[in-house]
């Protein structure tokens, strides 16, 4: 029971709550309630002036109601009167009370905001923490207008106490979660970042966070916090055990404290100072190797705390990716925590490493692990952590390992959770694509993927295979052949009977020769699914056997009285009858060649962006996709910007290029090209922002910017990067703090296509966002650029 | 052909800035039998909204094996939860990119701090001073970050205003403090 006497200990509300935990049902409590309810808004509503003690009282039970689940639509008053009390409890149930009972009524929020304002200038450090306190937990609108502005200069005061500089700073921070236009950026942002150096560990942590949101509104004003933040780190992750004191943690230093400074430094790229980077580099290698040293105590938190710590440094080791040996370390690390016994290392290890996996310094070096990633896969009981394997795979797959890993999540898939299945089947698709030497391969996989999981093979999946055998001469045989197989099992997915059914009415022909699958058998094996399926699968069907009476002469007299059959020609649906009328007359009446030419086979697709990695995208929300596609969101919303240039010829910078043969492997050549562009449209991404995003209001600040920007020369700020497009085609060509443009390219012969990457850094939005491209007279007749009007978000 | 796209060139990869601070979105404490016993929100929400969350989310915890890994993706959010403190469960909704090991030491010290302050909690203490409760948590986390890490620092700020009602004399009837409204003539 409370060590400390609480002084006033509210009777009442105790025995209230006695009350309620004995009511035998429901009913009862729901009736004892309601008596509650009925008495306190009598003494609400009496003459009699309640005293302070009182109206708490009640308050707090209302709010004890509230908690419960029932609804509370009064007491509102009695709260926001409790406020201007001087009795420090009164208050404190005053603004638990608002704070979670908010209410938008605009008088009441009048009032509110006076009180706060008393309270924040009474000088009187605990009333001062009550009012930020309930600022940080409602951080409305309205809030973030009286009070933005008063707020840094309060946590910036040098007479300002240590308690309330940490409230303050949280407070600010979330009134710049929701409302970032009104906290204005000004000479106070200096000084917090000399908060870093304070002697009071609390106010570091406070003002770390606050720096790292603030940071990725308007980097440039806080950059020289990664100084003083490595600094801070330093000291901390050299420090024995009992320099902390308090601020030690199960025998670890800090580490609240030093995963907040790790995540503060993931704002900005590695620093250019070679002795800052270097600095750095020691303190991650000093955190890398105490992970090595046996722990200081047996118990479950300190290792927690020690991890959480690894877990970051590792995360911000990636986020820089620069350094291979921290890299290669890291993975390492990571390596050994695969095959640890506490389940929660495994899983995070096995998240950790699917960032890295696209790191081209460890790629190769996670790959080594793929063993041990299947046998989580088969063996891990936690369906959460073999989700994880599964993402993992995903993240590193190449060249190299597709087809075992292709392989590996197909048998996973046949035992997955209900709930994963989709995804893994979007991720199956997308990964037998992209990998496809051979695609006969590809077509077994997603034949595959429908016997297994033939629900959760979403139509996206299903288009794709059936456009890659239209475009792919060499493989429409093998495939005519593998649904005709497939087909004959007794009880198909009807996703296999729409495949199959399109690619035998385009291509039957192929395998026509052979007695077992003559045209009349493939038309009986079709026509016994028929009545099986779905109205839409059946439409897809009397398409095919349109197309069989022009492939095949020799069954239209069959398929015509099939046609001909009154569950056709009277069906109930309108699309089967309409169908099944016209085809019929269409076979009636057309010659041969009329037939022939409306009947052709099916013209390869135009290329297009594959729209199974969108769904994917889509799917996974906002979540961490592996960078497979070289391509990341932004969690805070802002989108990739993606654009392409069609290049006849290049600019002479370029030129060398072509003579220099790419060391990517070309797939066997086939007639058409069916380039899947990686990058998914913006439009995708906005779907899915967070909750809390606001209306861009940094527009002007970053229009400044571009302005200077588009006027410089385009030589001169990028010349550093230049060089490294002599032997490559993929790359970073210009970066700075808002902005990263990169180039990928490809060739072939006279062709060449240039995609250009506008990557946002920011966590706002671009507004009026424009591109262009120039170049010298003699080649401009040459170059075909599309450059699509980005929509305006 | 397919573009091949098995470039390893990362540095191509666009390195945007996640949501770097651990976004806490909400607290749940719930006993054994689903009963929320504390519900702390950091996002604003809708009454019906958090209500549906709260009871989706129990009964998904709850359906748990006591063997699993201590985080769960549900919806799109990051679940970290606790299940060993006597009878009742500690839940945090972060977000997909925070650090989970942290958030399990975040939910280890406030159960720490509730100890230390009611002298071995447990859940019957949260029930009666659920108040105090929200008070600690306060104290501990502003706006779902960690605001003071020293456990001393604390408690000392909680006991500091303990300290500060005993002082302030018992106000009588008589003499209750006018509210606003009355101040400004509106009663």
């Amino acid at each position: 029971m409370p060590a400390v006497s609480k002084g006033d200990g509210m009777r009442g509300l105790a025995v209230f709550i006695s009350d309620i935990r004995n009511c035998k049902s429901k009913e009862a409590e729901v009736k004892r309630i309601n008596k509650e309810l009925a008495n306190i808004r009598s003494k609400f509503k009496g003459d009699k002036a309640l005293d302070g003690y009182s109206k708490k009282k009640y308050v707090c039970k209302l709010l004890f109601i509230f908690l419960l689940g029932h609804d509370i639509d009064f007491g509102h008053m009695e709260a926001v009167n409790l406020l201007s009390s001087n009795k420090y409890t009164e208050k404190q149930i005053g603004y638990l009370f608002i704070s979670v009972l908010v209410n938008s009524n605009s008088e009441l929020i009048r009032l509110i905001n006076n009180a706060i304002k008393n309270d924040l200038a009474s000088r009187n450090a605990t009333f001062m923490n009550l009012a930020l306190h309930c600022i940080a937990n409602v951080g409305s609108r309205e809030m973030a207008e009286a009070f933005a502005s008063d707020i840094p200069r309060i946590l910036v005061a040098g007479d300002t106490m240590d308690s309330v500089k940490q409230s303050a700073a949280l407070c600010l921070l979330r009134l710049n979660r929701t409302s970032p236009d009104l906290v204005p950026m000004g000479e106070w942002t200096a000084r917090v970042v000399h908060l870093l150096n304070d002697q009071h560990l609390g106010v570091v942590t406070a003002a770390t966070s606050l720096i790292t949101t603030l940071a990725q509104k308007s980097p440039d004003d806080f950059k020289t916090s990664v100084s003083l933040a490595v600094a801070r780190l330093s000291r901390i992750v050299t420090s024995a055990s009992i320099d902390l004191q308090d601020y030690t943690y199960y025998f670890v230093a800090a580490p609240w404290l030093s995963v907040k400074l790790l995540r503060l430094l993931q704002c900005y790229p590695p620093p250019e100072d070679a002795s800052l980077r270097s600095r750095l580099s020691e303190c991650l290698e000093t955190i890398l190797n105490k992970a090595q040293e046996p722990p200081k105590s047996k118990k479950v938190q300190h290792s927690n705390a020690k991890n959480a710590v690894l877990f970051e440094a590792i995360a911000l080791i990636i986020h820089h990716d620069s350094e291979p040996n921290l890299l290669v370390r890291a993975c390492n690390q990571l390596g050994q925590f695969l095959q640890h016994r506490e389940t929660n290392l495994r899983y995070l290890a096995l998240e950790s490493m699917c960032t890295l996996a696209s790191s081209e310094f460890s790629h190769e070096a996670v790959k080594t692990h793929i063993e041990t990633v299947i046998s989580a896969l088969k063996t891990e009981r936690d369906v959460s952590v073999r989700q994880r394997a599964v993402d993992l795979l995903y993240a590193m797959c190449d060249r190299s390992n597709s087809k075992q890993i292709v392989a590996e999540m197909l048998s996973y898939l046949e035992t997955a959770d209900y709930s994963i299945r989709e995804e893994i089947v979007l991720k199956v698709a997308i990964l037998a694509e992209k990998y496809a030497v051979d695609y006969t391969w590809y077509v077994d996989t997603i034949l595959n993927l429908i016997r297994i999981a033939g629900d959760y093979v979403s139509e996206e999946v299903w288009y794709r295979v059936i456009q890659i055998v239209i475009n792919r001469d060499d493989v429409q045989g093998y495939a005519a052949k593998t649904v005709f197989e497939a087909l004959q099992a007794p009880a198909c997915h009807e996703n296999l009977v729409k495949v199959g059914g399109y690619i035998l009415g385009e291509f039957g022909n192929l395998i026509a020769g052979d007695p077992r699958s003559s045209p009349l058998v493939q038309f009986n094996l079709l026509h016994s699914k028929f009545h099986l399926c779905s109205v839409p699968t059946r439409a897809l069907l009397l398409s095919a056997y349109i197309k069989f009476i022009n492939l095949f002469p020799e069954v239209k007299g069959t398929i015509q009285d099939v046609l001909r059959s009154d569950s056709q020609l009277r069906n109930a649906d309108v699309e089967l009858q309409q169908r099944a009328v016209e085809y019929l007359r269409l076979s009636c009446i057309a010659s041969t060649d009329i037939l022939a030419t409306v009947l052709e086979e099916m013209p390869p697709f135009p290329e297009r962006e594959s729209s199974i990695l969108a769904k994917l995208k889509k799917k996974k929300g906002s979540s961490k996709l592996p960078d497979m596609d070289d391509s990341r969101k932004n969690v805070n919303g802002s989108a990739e910007h993606a654009e392409d240039a069609e290049v006849a010829s290049k600019t002479p910078q370029f030129l060398l290029e072509e003579l220099i043969s790419t060391d990517r492997p070309h797939p066997s050549s086939s007639a058409t090209m069916l380039p899947t562009r990686t990058m998914v449209p913006s439009h995708t991404f906005t779907d899915n922002l967070s909750v809390n995003s606001a209306p861009s209001s940094g527009a002007s600040l970053l229009v400044d910017v571009f302005s200077d920007f588009s006027s410089a020369a385009p030589t001169e700020s990028s010349d550093e990067h230049f060089p490294r497009f002599v032997c490559k085609n993929n790359g970073v060509i210009y970066e700075n703090q808002l902005l990263q443009i990169g180039l990928k390219s490809e060739y072939r012969q006279n062709l060449g296509r240039m995609y250009v990457f506008y990557g946002n850094k920011t966590s706002t939005q671009f507004q009026s966002f424009s591109t262009s491209v120039s170049s010298n007279d003699v080649l401009c007749s040459h170059i075909l650029c599309s450059a699509p009007q980005l929509p305006a978000e | 052909g397919l573009i091949d796209c098995n470039s390893t060139t990362s540095n191509f990869s666009f390195r945007l800035i996640h949501a770097l601070i651990l976004k806490m979105q909400f607290m749940l404490l719930f006993s054994r039998q689903g009963k929320l016993r504390l519900q702390k929100w950091y996002v604003p929400l809708s009454d019906k909204e958090r209500k549906k969350i709260s009871r989706d989310l129990v009964q998904t915890i709850l359906a748990r094996k006591p063997k699993m890994c201590s985080f769960l993706e549900w919806r799109d959010l990051k679940i970290v939860y606790k299940s060993r403190y006597a009878s009742l469960y500690f839940c945090c909704a972060v977000e997909d990119q925070d650090n989970e090991l942290i958030t399990l030491e975040i939910i280890h010290r406030y159960v720490e701090l509730l100890d230390k302050y009611f002298g071995s909690v447990c859940e019957l203490d949260i029930i009666f001073n659920f108040e105090k409760a929200y008070f600690i948590l306060d104290e501990f986390l502003l706006g779902g970050e960690a605001q003071e890490t020293s456990k001393k620092n604390v408690l000392k700020a909680i006991e500091q205003a303990d300290l500060l009602q005993e002082e302030i004399p018992i106000i009588k009837e008589a003499e209750a403090p006018r509210s606003v409204l009355e101040e400004i003539g509106l009663t």
